[in-house]
């Protein structure tokens, strides 16, 4: 079928579950970085993608990305899954805004090609912009991929983030898988009765509706919701528990990760 | 849209961080106080629907798909503090979860997507639609400028940032940092894509989801549409009230009808041609042309034919003239009004 958007918009959603599936999967096996304390991961993480986005040396952003390839192989993160997931999309949408640069970015040039030529600045240039997202992403990979989703946002906490907010967080991922479903059903059921191509204007409308059907349910089932915690005592006020215990390997590992990101940003700054 | 780390630099996004914490603030704030109770879940799943839309593959005019924010739809549905939560929560979760534009971007992404696209979706959404019906085309219209004209001034927002880059930040050797290309490459490349493809998106899913909920499920647009007529009979009271004041005032002042000497030209009754008065009035009026000295056969038999209730609009049980000229306005207003009711009531019944 020209065009088929039902089984493309399928496509994203079960893509998107598989992903979810996935790094459940990979962040509940024993590897290095799923026993360190998930505040330690968040800070350490966090903090060496803020010295990734800081560092002005293409080397020190290269070893930052080492590390991460390093700490992915001990945490048993499959690389070829760590490359179908971020570096291969990374490198295919930055790698296309990078590529113009080289030629576009004013400087000395290196070597031509007929009437454009390369420059060094526009190399430099389009070097720094794929290295620091592909490791800024290689990074904030490992935290999900290592780390359960409620466990990220628990971390989150211990750094000051409005306990509402945490909670609200925790809810909508939660529901991003129902309302997923809800719209995988609605996409599939509509599939299976949909016989020949449809007309451009029926298949804007129809995503539409469907769309439309989705807020529907959405808010309906936020009402359901809202009735079943106010049920259980819900009156407005929100408490997230903290049962997290650094050990002493926990302390290694933030000073590991200091250590880290202290040397990029002098190897960088230099 | 969605920036991922690398493009700005640490202090661009602390910045637009910095620049987005109101926003969130105020938001959170009259959202508390709106909801109460009602606020987590609503905004959970709000951001959660948000998320979903996001994936949705929009087949556009031309042949092309494309992926819109649903920031249109968030800001008609919820208003510009719901949208500006929700998005920010469905960002937050794309960027952290799925990779989908960077952590330390998130601040510059809510910025230019949940802040300025949610206000201009819906500043834009209420001017366009004005107090039109919830049923209105004029709705429909709002909806797509509204959802086409956020994702363009985000777009512009983001391009602008990007341009800015090579210009604050760069190496010793003149080797931009961050994003590469200057304000006059960054602005058209970013434009011309959502002026195309993606601002289509939103404009195809805002348009579609607000015709769709006109038929499916109205009372979803009314929380942002406070001034819109319920139902038509409503919408027709408000537009037709200076009407009806002008007429009541007219009213009260049909005995100022009496000042006018005489008949008007032609209205004559058969009585008036044998009265010397009247014959004096109909030639003054006439050119100075006399009247007939019998009044017209054809009047004379026609004018038994049919006696009204209220001669000359002075009823004969009353004896004040201006009250029965009053009487009679008001009877007149009130049967034509009557009458029109009947036949809306027979129409409405076919």
């Amino acid at each position: 079928m020209k065009s088929n958007f039902i089984e493309r918009t399928l496509a994203s959603l079960l893509s998107a579950s598989e992903y979810a599936a996935a790094a459940e999967s990979v962040a509940s096996s024993g590897g290095t970085l799923q026993r360190v304390d998930p505040r330690v991961k968040v800070a350490g993480l966090f903090g060496l993608i803020l010295v990734v986005a800081a560092s002005r040396g293409l080397r020190s952003i290269g070893a930052v990305f080492g590390v991460a390839v390093l700490l992915a192989l001990l945490s048993r993160v499959p690389l070829s899954r760590l490359a179908g997931w971020v570096w291969m999309p990374v490198m295919f949408f930055t790698g296309t805004i990078a590529a113009p640069a080289i030629f576009l970015t004013p400087g000395e040039a290196m070597a031509s090609l007929g009437p454009i030529s390369i420059t060094e600045q526009g190399l430099h240039s389009a070097a720094f912009l794929i290295s620091r997202a592909e490791t800024a992403a290689t990074l904030s990979a490992l935290l999900v991929l290592t780390t359960p989703w409620p466990w990220v946002l628990k971390a989150l906490r211990t750094f000051r983030l409005p306990a509402v907010l945490v909670v609200i967080l925790g809810m909508t991922y939660r529901y991003v898988f129902v309302i997923l479903e809800t719209a995988r059903d609605m996409f599939e059921s509509r599939k299976s009765r949909t016989v020949g191509v449809l007309e451009p204007a029926d298949r804007r409308r129809l995503s539409a509706a469907a769309a439309g059907v989705l807020l529907g349910k959405s808010l309906q089932l936020s009402g359901e919701v809202h009735l079943a915690m106010q049920s259980r005592g819900f009156r407005g006020e929100v408490h997230v528990m903290h049962d997290f215990r650094a050990r002493a390997a926990d302390w290694c590992w933030l000073g590991g990760f200091a250590s880290t990101a202290a040397l990029a940003l002098w190897a960088g700054a230099v | 849209m969605h920036i991922p780390d690398g493009y700005l630099s640490p202090s661009t996004c602390a910045g637009l961080c910095a620049a987005s914490a109101p926003f969130w603030y105020v938001s959170l704030r009259r959202m508390k106080r709106a909801l109460h109770t009602r606020l987590v879940p609503l905004l959970s799943v709000f951001a959660a629907f948000s998320f979903i839309v996001m994936m949705f593959n929009l087949p556009l005019p031309g042949g092309t798909t494309g992926h819109a924010v649903g920031v249109g739809v968030a800001a008609i549905v919820l208003g510009p503090a719901a949208s500006i939560l929700a998005i920010s929560t469905a960002l937050t979760i794309q960027a952290i979860f799925f990779g989908d534009g960077g952590i330390t971007a998130i601040g510059a992404n809510c910025f230019n997507m949940a802040i300025i696209g949610s206000l201009a979706a819906w500043g834009v959404y209420r001017f366009i639609s004005g107090r039109a019906p919830i049923e209105s085309p004029r709705r429909v219209m709002a909806a797509a400028c509204a959802g086409y004209l956020a994702i363009n001034v985000s777009a512009l927002a983001a391009a602008v940032e990007f341009g800015i880059q090579p210009w604050l930040f760069h190496d010793a050797s003149g080797a931009p940092l961050y994003a590469p290309y200057p304000l006059r490459i960054a602005i058209p490349a970013m434009m011309i894509g959502h002026l195309t493809v993606a601002g289509l998106a939103e404009l195809v899913i805002s348009a579609g989801v607000v015709a769709y909920l006109q038929r499916a499920d109205p009372g979803l647009l009314r929380a942002t549409a406070p001034g819109a007529a319920c139902e038509a009979s409503t919408a027709g009271w408000r537009s037709t009230k200076p009407l009806w004041i002008a007429l009541a005032v007219l009213m009260v002042l049909t005995p100022l009808g009496i000042l006018a000497a005489g008949s008007a030209w032609g209205e004559w009754s058969s009585e008036d041609f044998t009265s010397a008065s009247a014959r004096a009035e109909i030639a003054a009026a006439s050119g100075n042309v006399a009247a007939p000295l019998v009044p017209p056969a054809g009047m004379q038999r026609l004018a038994s034919f049919w006696t009204a209730p209220m001669p000359r609009y002075a009823p004969p049980f009353l004896k004040s003239a201006s009250f029965g000229y009053l009487l009679s306005g008001v009877a007149g207003t009130g049967l034509t009004i009557l009458v029109f009711l009947f036949a809306g009531w027979i129409l409405n019944r076919q």
